[in-house]
């Protein structure tokens, strides 16, 4: 059987990987490789890693370590940050990521994810969706540039209708940031990832909230997911990946141990 | 000139530098190269690929390397969708109308995988249960190996491994001396160091007699 996956995110800014809480005030956790190579040898199905500021400040990730990466480490990983055009997606698939993941610039152009895909294929193009609960309209909507605050800025997106967008022009995974509950650990957004579980024909993987083993249970068999991220607990040291991959198969959740 | 004992192909794909590095952590030596002489002499060859199959097979006519491919009669491993192009051909067909013409040297074809409504593509770690063939030696069963595809062959005497999602199709596919696995053993930790150790164990004599398929054997 398909194991769920557990995917530890690092978050990348100048070279280090940092983690702020609800995607502010980034403290530096440590060094890009070892860290990953750490994770896949703990267990990790898949690293992702986010170059948050690139969007924001018109940066591309900075490739030196995307090679460094693929050289060391032997499980599938997903760069993402400020890739906007095929040829910025050609060099990180050819410094040896698996996938790139696109979140602001497809906003800004939706078609991008057409062109990505009719060039490299759907299974390496993942969307990351950074999406909040609007408590005034009742309604989950999306956030563009979140990587930096002053940047950060709605669209005219409802989340639901972005899911469905992103499906129909080709994107092989869809990666939802629930941005209300990032980094403070109270628990993935179930209702509103049980939302978009249904009108998700694709891998879809849950981001944003993870603070106990529990709530990585619940994601699986509540929600329905593919696979969970999560940074902090991880980076903390408060879940380790070993031992949550056999609470979670204890509990009758497909793992790969 | 000296050069690696294992070549693989340069087909311009965009994988191509992790399935290098995957050799090069189990200690092999091997070289990137689409040099038609140097993949003739190579002791082994890999042919590696991701995207589509008509965007590869046009790269591989590009590059006049299908007659040198077929010809060959040392080891050959073909990636996911290296794989892929081993076989007759491709129903992804992208925006034309016909199939895509492969290389033929499998008897088989690539179609949709059915995942009877679960998420495409098949992503992830999956179980695969492989048979007797030297490329899987010490591979258990059920092992997990990491998946990134939609198309798929389907199961036959070729097959060389077992996976299923939503349908039982072949994780691995060989034909004497030509050999193809769908998932991708350089992103697949340990066990796909293990089967590409078994993949640097062959050689061209490997091959004299045929090996029995998963169909005579297990079925």
């Amino acid at each position: 059987m398909l194991a769920k996956r557990i995917v530890p995110c690092l978050d990348v800014r100048d070279g280090k990987v940092v983690k702020g809480v609800q995607f502010r005030n980034h403290e530096i956790v440590g060094d890009i490789v070892p860290l990953a190579a750490r994770y896949a040898l703990d267990g990790a199905d898949e690293l992702v890693f986010y170059d948050i500021t690139a969007s924001a400040h018109d940066r591309v990730v900075d490739k030196s370590w995307v090679s460094r990466v693929a050289e060391q480490i032997d499980i599938p990983f997903c760069v993402a940050g400020g890739i906007k055009s095929i040829d910025q997606a050609r060099e990180k698939l050819a410094f040896g990521a698996d996938k790139i993941s696109i979140n602001s610039p497809a906003l800004s152009d939706p078609s991008l994810i057409d062109r990505l895909q009719d060039e490299f294929g759907r299974q390496c193009i993942a969307i990351g969706i950074d999406s909040y609960y609007d408590a005034d309209t009742n309604s989950y909507k999306v956030k563009q540039f979140t990587g930096d605050e002053a940047a950060t800025k709605d669209t005219q997106w409802y989340t639901q209708d972005w899911v469905e967008e992103v499906q129909r022009r080709g994107c092989g995974e869809i990666v939802l940031n629930v941005m209300n509950q990032d980094g403070v650990r109270q628990g993935y957004d179930i209702k509103q990832l049980a939302m978009v579980r249904a009108i998700c024909d694709v891998p879809l993987i849950a981001s944003g909230g993870a603070g106990t083993m529990e709530h990585f249970l619940e994601v699986f068999t509540q929600a329905g997911v593919d696979a969970a991220l999560a940074a902090s607990v991880f980076h903390k040291g408060i879940i380790e990946i070993e031992a949550l991959k056999r609470y979670l198969l204890d509990n009758g959740v497909q793992m790969r141990l | 000139m000296s050069q690696s004992d294992t070549i693989i192909i340069d087909t311009g794909c965009a994988n191509l530098s992790s399935v290098r590095y995957a050799f090069e952590r189990i200690g092999a030596d091997v070289e990137v190269s689409d040099d038609i002489d140097k993949i003739k002499a190579a002791t082994r060859v890999v042919l590696p690929g991701v995207g589509t199959a008509r965007a590869a097979m046009q790269a591989l006519k590009d590059k006049a390397l299908i007659d040198t491919i077929s010809s060959l009669t040392q080891p050959v491993l073909g990636v996911c969708l290296g794989m892929q192009m081993l076989t007759r051909a491709s129903q992804e067909r992208g925006d034309k109308q016909r199939d895509c013409e492969c290389l033929g040297l499998i008897d088989t074809n690539i179609e949709r995988l059915d995942s009877k409504g679960l998420p495409l593509p098949h992503m992830g770690w999956n179980q695969i249960s492989p048979g007797d063939h030297p490329l899987f030696a010490g591979v258990a069963e059920g092992s997990y190996v990491y998946f990134v595809h939609s198309y798929r062959a389907p199961l036959g005497d070729f097959t060389i491994a077992k996976c299923e999602y939503g349908e039982g199709f072949s994780a691995a596919i060989a034909k004497d001396n030509f050999m193809g696995v769908q998932f991708h053993p350089e992103k697949s930790a340990a066990v796909g160091a293990t089967i590409l150790r078994n993949f640097m164990k062959m050689n061209a004599g490997s091959f004299t007699g045929n090996h029995k398929s998963m169909k005579e054997n297990t079925l």
